[in-house]
């Protein structure tokens, strides 16, 4: 069997995946560190299933990375961006800087020139977005203000990249002739017309997000053709690394961009949970590669120069966040987490590590021996939060209690989602929204979608009865779903999804008749109700009332109707259920009314209200007086 | 010429014998605005500023309703609870309904002397009035004495006839307006009005 075809790559990668997260979360190391373990048993040092395509596998992994930047920014509004400029700016460029400086100074003092040491100081004091915001998410701590904080510093670390790629070759003492090994059309060109490149890139990526995708989405939505939206939502990603590449820029960073383009469209939470599985299974790959990385060989000739070189960088970075820590006022044990968890050396550490020896700043010795450091530093990162985990947080839960934490910062899961904004739906939501209740609205309508979305109606495309969707509509966190959608299907496969995943929802659902209804009880929902009924009554008590009824009266005796008739459609469901069949033929819907009829002729519909009737008590007070 | 507004309330007029011969007699008086609260609010959802409005073009709001359970049907009070609001009725500013009358003009099962101290109620019908009469005096109303048809459930259709002709006249003479307004809460019931020597006001 050819080692190397594609496909027996996946199954390793898969098969290693499979096995070894499953134990890592089992033994209480998460999943991060499960990936990491995967990597280094099946990589070139252990088990050598992977050997030299490993390199291959990074490149190919890294478009995890990109993906994750591009959910990152999609779920980046302006508004929230500009809410964390302090903590963004202040808290994250403080932290580039300062750990930046005393690296550097480290490294002159180590004897590296200073241009040399620049550049190592630049690229140490990143630490890694994939691993932190997985390891935090998997804990359940990004809501913490450990959590938030270490979210700024790595979004100003993320977006620093960019100015640390343009200052790289000015720190260069060569001027190389081919350095680059991968060709980009800045090569060979003067200065201005590069800045201009670049500029002109990013515009790209912005003036498409407004201008292009959305249109096209639109398009697509229209066809309904479920693959083709995740086939484009892919394309938007890809087509951005691509740019980026073209120009010479991190796609990492475009694809952060193009994110924040969209983040306040209404495909969104579409592009969000289409993007969302590929960005799992390939941030895991990025994860297993990391492991796969990790030259044991050059670790074995220098085992305590490694190591020292790990915990010390490691050391200076957490110390230098604990300062930073301490100036933005975080409680102790929330600092501890915070510098603990950004104390590692980030993934971008490969591109411009890589980036450097292409500009012959860094020689290969170095680069290798550091390309280790990084990747080991990353695998340490589950391990200290996990230690932080288990020895640290005990001490401080108790003072955590006490002291007064901010509510995590929630964008937009309202209390309730709404699935189908049609006649129904619509109505409902006017009324919630009347009342103060905003709701999450999904919607499968583009151009109703489109309509609301520019009357500022938080409404979002996309499929309801997909777990990821109500995920993203933030169905963990709501306490009510209504269902309104126009099919009868439509609504089976969302109760269906909700009762399975999302037990604790009160489903409030939507019945176009009486047959819809029994499909519903069957499934066990409780808050069923038949579209036309309230309107059918309603109309019924003013014909009453034109007839000369009394108003009181009528409205009273609609109410009985509608309760009698729940009554007996409930009857019927359960003498539905011993047959379990579905009635479906016009002459059995027939047979089924006439039922209901029989019903209705059975029952009296005089009043029966004893308390506004003297009769009995007439009929007594004259028995007394005879 | 005084104006007169009747605030019906019955919840069940289909099976009254008594009001449903008051009501078109009352109706059918000229001048008379007659409020069918029942029938305009069949959910209690009581229209607040039509009912002030109502309130303040007329001089004389008489409640029409059957005496349950030593009260009115559950819309009058939903009316009190709504209508009459604090800072509009009553209260430092609320002098809205200053100087005007009210009164209730009610259908009672018990004859009268089972409403007395050692009748079968043991309490005088104007002492369960108690509350309307404080609610007009809250209100910076004169409270009028009740129009009381007593015994009802022994009445046939027949008798209800001579109730219902007393009663057209009594509120005829309060539209005519030719009597000293303060004298209403003396009497013991409004019908006595009609015995009232005519005035003839400045």
């Amino acid at each position: 069997m050819d080692q190397h075809s594609l496909l027996f790559q996946s199954m390793v990668y898969l098969a290693a995946a499979i096995l070894f997260v499953p134990i890592a979360k089992k033994i209480g190391l998460g999943a991060v560190l499960g990936y990491l373990l995967a990597g280094i048993i099946i990589g070139p040092s252990v088990l050598g299933f992977i050997g030299r395509e490993g390199e291959d596998i990074m490149h190919f992994a890294e478009f995890g990375v990109v993906m994750m930047l591009f959910l990152i920014g999609i779920e980046l509004e302006p508004t929230l961006l500009w809410r964390m400029r302090n903590s963004i700016l202040g808290l994250g460029g403080l932290q580039v800087i300062l750990t930046g400086a005393v690296l550097a100074a480290a490294a002159y003092l180590f004897g590296q020139p200073i241009n040399v040491s620049l550049a190592l100081g630049m690229i140490l004091s990143l630490s890694s977005t994939a691993i932190i915001l997985q390891t935090l998410n998997e804990k359940g701590w990004m809501g913490t203000i450990a959590g938030q904080s270490a979210f700024s510093v790595l979004l100003f670390q993320d977006i620093a990249v960019i100015p640390m790629l343009a200052i790289f070759p000015l720190l260069a003492t060569h001027v190389v002739a081919d350095a680059a090994q991968e060709h980009s059309l800045r090569d060979n060109l003067p200065g201005w017309a590069q800045t201009l490149i670049v500029l002109g890139a990013v515009a790209a990526i912005i003036l498409a997000g407004r201008y292009l995708i959305r249109p096209l989405m639109r398009i697509i939505a229209r066809t309904r053709v479920r693959e083709l939206f995740t086939a484009s939502a892919l394309l938007i990603v890809v087509a951005i690394a691509v740019l980026m590449n073209l120009v010479g820029l991190s796609s990492a960073l475009g694809a952060f961009l193009g994110g924040v383009v969209l983040a306040n469209s209404e495909y969104r939470h579409e592009l969000e949970s289409d993007i969302e599985p590929f960005k799992g299974l390939l941030l895991g790959l990025f994860f297993i590669a990391v492991g796969a990385s990790i030259d044991f060989k050059l670790i074995v000739q220098n085992p305590w120069l490694i190591l020292g070189l790990v915990l010390g960088i490691m050391a200076i970075k957490a110390l230098v966040l604990f300062s930073l820590g301490r100036i933005f006022k975080l409680s102790i044990d929330q600092n501890l987490l915070f510098s603990f968890a950004l104390a590692d050396i980030g993934e971008f550490a490969f591109v411009l590590l890589a980036f450097s020896h292409q500009t012959r700043l860094l020689n290969a010795e170095t680069t290798d021996m550091l390309t280790a450091v990084v990747a080991i530093s990353m695998a340490f990162t589950p391990l200290v939060i996990l230690f932080y985990e288990k020895v640290i947080q005990p001490h401080y839960t108790r003072s955590e209690r006490t002291e007064d934490r901010k509510p995590d910062e929630i964008t937009e899961k309202h209390p309730i989602i709404i699935a189908g904004f049609g006649r129904f739906g619509s109505m409902t939501g006017r009324f919630l929204r009347a009342n103060g209740i905003n709701a999450t609205i999904l919607d499968l309508d583009s151009d109703r979608v489109d309509a609301l979305h520019n009357m500022g109606i938080n409404v979002y495309y996309g499929d309801a009865s997909r777990y990821d969707l109500l995920v993203a509509a933030g169905a963990a966190t709501a306490k009510i779903l209504i269902i309104a959608t126009d099919h009868p299907d439509q609504t089976v496969d969302i109760v269906k999804m909700a009762q399975k995943y999302f037990p604790h929802l009160q489903l409030l659902v939507r019945a176009s008749g009486n047959e819809d209804a029994f499909e519903l009880m069957d499934l066990g929902v409780l808050h069923i109700y038949r579209e036309t009924v309230d309107t059918s009554l309603r109309l019924g008590v003013d014909a009453l009332r034109m007839l000369g009824g009394r108003a009181y009266k009528s409205e009273r005796a609609s109410r009985t109707f509608f309760k009698q008739d729940e009554k007996t459609l409930k009857g019927l469901s359960a003498l539905r259920d011993d047959k379990k069949q579905y009635i479906s033929s016009m002459k059995e819907r027939i047979e089924e009314m006439e039922k209901l009829m029989a019903a209705d002729r059975m029952k009296s519909w005089l009043d029966d209200r004893q308390g506004w009737d003297p009769d009995t008590l007439r009929e007594e007070i004259r028995k007394t007086e005879d | 010429m005084a104006s007169v507004l009747i605030n019906f309330a019955h919840p069940a007029l289909e099976k009254s014998r008594v009001h449903a011969q008051l009501m078109p007699a009352v109706k059918s008086i000229p001048g008379v605005t007659f409020n069918d609260l029942y029938e305009n609010y069949p959910d209690l959802d009581i229209n607040v500023a039509r009912e002030q409005k109502l309130l303040l073009s007329h001089d004389i709001i008489l409640f029409q309703h059957p005496f349950y359970w030593y009260s009115a049907p559950a819309i009058i009070k939903q009316w009190i609870d709504l209508v009459l609001e604090h800072g509009w009725a009553y209260g430092r500013t609320g002098k809205a309904l200053q100087g005007k009358v009210m009164g209730n003009i009610i259908s009672v099962g018990g004859p009268e002397q089972s409403y007395s101290p050692e009748g079968h109620h043991q309490h005088t019908i104007h002492e369960f009035l108690l509350p309307f009469r404080q609610t007009a005096r809250l209100c910076n109303m004169e409270y009028a004495a009740p129009f009381v048809v007593f015994g009802v459930h022994k009445y046939e259709y027949e008798d209800i006839r001579e109730h219902s002709r007393q009663l057209t006249e009594t509120i005829k003479r309060l539209q005519a307006d030719n009597f000293n307004i303060s004298s209403l809460s003396q009497l013991s019931y409004l019908y006595q009005i009609l015995q009232l020597p005519a005035q003839t006001q400045q």
